[in-house]
């Protein structure tokens, strides 16, 4: 003990907790190994299971994503058809879903789901916030059609709000959408914003359609022609109002007969 | 009762042509889905309802869309006479059958379309209507013709199975 303390041994004593702790070493290492050789096929189907628990989650998170992002979107359409709302109040609206078109390509139409059991009639303007885009063509009692103004059939009377003129705008079987009978001696500029004049009672006034981008005015015609890009984009058409306190006027009887 | 399978059948194919195929355009033309369906329900040996379903699926469409109901009605008719036609005279090639009933369907009912408006006073240009319209149309119709023929095939032998053989 003395020795030891006197630090006779500490060679010795280096050498043996030395070999002590290799001999340790070499038993925990293998230890682990057999531990990780009997326990790691646990693990891993442990893992596996809780990566696909994972993956189930994430599949669920985006889809949820995907969810809010579409409802965000429609929230922010009916905050814009709300606050169009608000600054027309001389109208009365009713929201409307877009669920479908016309299965004809030749036909611009679309299908609604509110129909006469929500005070839907033929002959009501349908708008979004945006500006006016048909109006009620036939009604059922929970769905309606609706023309809208680029169908071929339709015509709708407009003015131009800087020349102070009035117009027959007109489809196409394009979507395009055309200004017709614009007189001569008007002076039409691209960029001219076009608007319901409420002529002929089908729609009221005031109603922005969209603005002018091209003029073709010949002088052997009677009438200059006009190309309207319209301010609504009608392939994207989610939500639409229907104006409910507007009755159209029937003024096919005071028309002479050919 | 083996004919009820209609119901669901052309509900689901009129309601996904306005729902979704009217929606995704070449040009301005669009697939007509329940032509072909029509096209390939007729094509199958077993089928001997498929006038019925030409009908029902003409005044569903008819009811649906703006246009006149005599041209879905006819069109379809038109497409199921010339499925039976083309089902005697090129029976050993279903898909080449399809195809020609699937081009020549198309065209009529786009003319028949195209006569009936202009008739009722709507403008509509020849060449927009061809250019934009029915050929845009037919090349979607082609796309169509293939999967919805192995679709009606399969229907058809589910709804006629044929007799086992001992």
């Amino acid at each position: 003990m003395a020795l030891a303390l006197g630090g006779y041994f500490s060679s010795a004593s280096n050498v043996f907790t030395g070999s002590l702790v290799n001999l340790q070493t070499w038993f925990s290492a293998r230890f682990v190994a057999l531990q990780d050789f009997f326990t790691s096929p646990r693990d891993i189907a442990s893992l596996r299971q809780r990566n696909a628990e994972l993956e189930g989650e994430v599949a669920k998170l985006q889809a949820q994503v995907i969810q809010l992002q579409q409802e965000v979107g429609e929230t922010e359409i009916l905050a814009a058809l709300v606050d169009f709302s608000r600054a027309n109040p001389e109208n009365t609206y009713r929201a409307a879903a877009v669920i479908g078109r016309d299965p004809s390509p030749f036909l611009h139409f679309v299908i609604i789901n509110r129909g006469s059991n929500d005070g839907i009639l033929r002959g009501m303007p349908v708008v979004t916030d945006q500006g006016l885009i048909g109006r009620i063509d036939a009604v059922i009692a929970d769905a309606a059609r609706v023309q809208l103004i680029t169908d071929p059939a339709s015509s709708v009377n407009v003015r131009l709000q800087n020349a102070e003129t009035e117009a027959s705008l007109v489809g196409s079987v394009t979507g395009d959408v055309t200004l017709e009978l614009i007189p001569q001696d008007i002076d039409v500029q691209p960029g001219d914003l076009v608007l319901t004049s409420g002529l002929g009672g089908g729609y009221p006034p005031d109603l922005i359609i969209g603005q002018v981008v091209n003029v073709r005015s010949r002088d052997f015609d009677l009438f200059q022609q006009a190309t309207v890009q319209s301010v609504v984009d009608f392939n994207r058409l989610e939500i639409v109002l229907v104006i409910v306190n507007f009755k159209p006027v029937d003024i096919s009887p005071l028309l002479p007969t050919p | 009762m083996r004919n009820l399978i209609a119901v669901p059948v052309i509900l689901l194919t009129v309601i996904l042509q306005s729902a979704v195929i009217s929606r995704v355009y070449l040009l301005s033309g669009i697939a007509d889905l329940p032509l072909v369906m029509l096209a390939a329900w007729a094509l199958q040996d077993e089928v001997d309802s498929a006038w019925h379903w030409a009908a029902a699926t003409g005044l569903l469409v008819g009811f649906i869309s703006g246009i006149s109901w005599i041209v879905p009605v006819l069109g379809y008719i038109i497409v199921v006479v010339l499925a039976q036609v083309f089902q005697r005279r090129v029976w050993q090639a279903p898909l080449l059958a399809m195809f020609s009933i699937t081009f020549l369907g198309t065209i009529i009912v786009s003319v028949l379309s195209l006569a009936v408006l202009r008739f009722s006073g709507v403008p509509l240009p020849l060449s927009d209507v061809f250019g934009l319209l029915t050929l845009p149309g037919v090349l979607l119709n082609m796309l169509l013709a293939i999967p919805v023929y192995a679709v009606m095939r399969d229907l058809a032998r589910w709804v006629y199975p044929s007799p086992e053989v001992e």
